[in-house]
């Protein structure tokens, strides 16, 4: 019983504490100082270095869509609708999803990594001690470049996916370039392109702010490090998960 | 724009001259959980003096840096710092208190991804209005105070131990702080390098003005603090045994289960520890 006390106290200090976190984020946002050189940084970190693994990313899984879409539409006759499906799949789930899970996996751990380092070396007690805000020089910059970079990434991620799957639709299934190009925006609505650009702010939103407050609560020297990056991970695709589907339910709610 | 020492009301200023009550802790207490690590800690820095703590690991000498700095935060008890009571400060307002501090942590906690040049002008490039030219001015002169002018284009990965700690002084010094905080400077450094180390903090001192809080558990380099003095010679400077009431002006603290079990000067010190089995048994 007191493990389970101990349990719920330590989760309920870990939501106090990343609320808290969040709260001086927004206050830092709309007060000087900025830290502008670490804004512009870190969108260079997190947006331009993740665009390989998101480029990668989105053409396989792409073309990895429109080859198992075309072998279920053969079975009904329908192989020329295979852009539909893709383009569905693609702008309202797999691209925002694989998008912030490959962001999760790259930039949740380095953030948890890089600022769990700076705790357990007392970089960020110097910093505070030379009258720096730990918020405002490493938190913001980071929350800043996730929440405009995500979506940013998402819509490339998309966007090479369907070039993917065009590959594959004319070389592999030999449907005609313009038919597929022209399922493509058939089976599109504009609520399914509003649902892919709004739900990546919100994931980007998430997978910075864990890696920050993993990174900013760590102890333990090099080992507690250690901890900090698998927990920034496995938290950042969790939480991606679960914050995706009530963004989307949402979103269905208000839009459709 | 000459880099100046941050500007205090005059009476203030008069106050905290040579020998004022520049860091004041009146009964301050601290506990984490169950577990006591300051109990009704009391002393007082005077402007120009060093004082320095002793004791053994755990003994709560670190946190009582931490608690000049804001850091962290005591349980009850008055702090006052440079005429400031900080205690019960915000962040925020702690930043303008920190202002006229630096501190020199264990290991140096120099930032791993900056060189040694923006390491030491972290201060005043990014929270001052000091021109970047005059900065780095300040900056080589700091370097060249600590002997390492040759090394500013390098990253603290590339220095040894001893010149990360100087480099971490450097740091601490370059915004001209009244209060020099160092935190276990010479710990796991060689007999010579801890010397070097041990002969910057008498140099700011005695060349600088500057007053300082010394937590070690290196007797040797605490002594070695207390009963030396650094004057300018021919343009340079030199390190001498100092006179007995300059030694003095050096106070000892050991701190011993977060309560203070000795306060004194060095001499005072060495007559306790004949009495006292536990500062015997450190001293030896």
């Amino acid at each position: 019983m007191a493990f389970l006390v101990d349990w719920v106290k330590a989760g309920l200090l870990e939501v106090q504490e990343f609320v808290r976190m969040v709260s001086q984020t927004s206050r830092a946002l709309f007060t000087k100082p900025y830290y502008f050189r670490d804004i512009v940084e870190q969108f260079d970190r997190i947006g331009v270095g993740s665009m390989t693994v998101v480029l990668l990313t989105g053409m396989f899984t792409g073309m990895v869509l429109a080859l198992q879409s075309g072998l279920t539409l053969d079975q009904f006759g329908a192989r020329s609708m295979v852009g539909r499906l893709v383009s569905a799949s693609m702008v309202k789930e797999l691209g925002p999803v694989l998008t912030a899970l490959m962001v999760a996996g790259r930039v949740g751990s380095g953030i948890a990594a890089e600022l769990g380092s700076m705790m357990v070396t007392d970089q960020i007690a110097a910093l505070r001690a030379l009258g720096t805000d730990p918020i405002r020089k490493l938190v913001l910059p980071r929350v800043l470049a996730g929440l405009i970079m995500v979506p940013f990434l998402t819509c490339i991620s998309v966007a090479v996916g369907l070039l993917g799957a065009w590959l594959i639709t004319i070389t592999q299934l030999k449907v005609a370039s313009s038919v597929y190009w022209n399922s493509v925006v058939m089976g599109l609505y504009i609520q399914d392109v509003w649902m892919g650009i709004i739900k990546p702010f919100f994931l980007g939103f998430v997978i910075v702010t864990i890696g920050c407050h993993v990174g900013l609560r760590t102890r333990g020297g090099t080992q507690g490090v250690g901890r900090s990056t698998t927990n920034a991970v496995v938290a950042g695709s969790v939480a991606v998960l679960v914050v995706n589907f009530l963004v989307t339910k949402l979103l269905i709610v208000l839009m459709y | 724009m000459v880099i100046e020492r941050a500007s205090r009301p005059t009476l203030l200023e008069e106050a905290l001259a040579f020998g004022g009550p520049i860091v004041v802790f009146d009964r301050v207490s601290l506990s984490f959980d169950d577990k006591v690590i300051l109990r009704d800690i009391s002393f007082t820095l005077k402007t120009g003096h060093t004082k320095i703590f002793l004791g053994a690991s755990g003994a709560g000498k670190s946190t009582i840096l931490r608690l000049i700095l804001g850091l962290l935060k005591a349980d009850s008890g008055v702090i006052f710092v440079n005429g400031e009571r900080v205690d019960n400060m915000t962040e925020d307002q702690m930043m303008q208190v920190r202002g006229d501090l630096g501190m020199v942590f264990q290991e140096g906690a120099l930032f791993d991804s900056l060189s040694v040049r923006e390491n030491v002008g972290y201060k005043l490039f990014e929270e001052s209005n000091v021109p970047f030219d005059q900065a780095n001015v300040r900056v080589e002169e700091v370097l060249g105070f600590v002997g390492l002018a040759e090394y500013i284009d390098r990253k603290p990965s590339e220095l040894s131990g001893g010149q990360r700690r100087r480099v971490a002084i450097a740091r601490a010094m370059a915004a001209k702080p009244r209060i020099l905080l160092y935190d276990e400077p010479t710990t796991g450094l060689d007999p010579i390098t801890s010397v070097t180390i041990d002969d910057e903090i008498i140099k700011l001192r005695d060349l600088e003005g500057v007053s300082s809080i010394v937590v070690t558990h290196q007797l040797r380099d605490a002594f070695y603090v207390a009963e030396h003095t650094a004057s300018r010679v021919n343009g340079g400077h030199r390190i001498d045994r100092a006179s007995v009431e300059k030694s003095d002006e050096a106070e000892f603290i050991m701190l011993k289960d977060g309560s203070i079990s000795f306060e004194g000067n060095a001499s005072e010190l060495r007559t306790t520890s004949q009495r006292d089995p536990y500062i015997s048994a450190f001293l030896s």
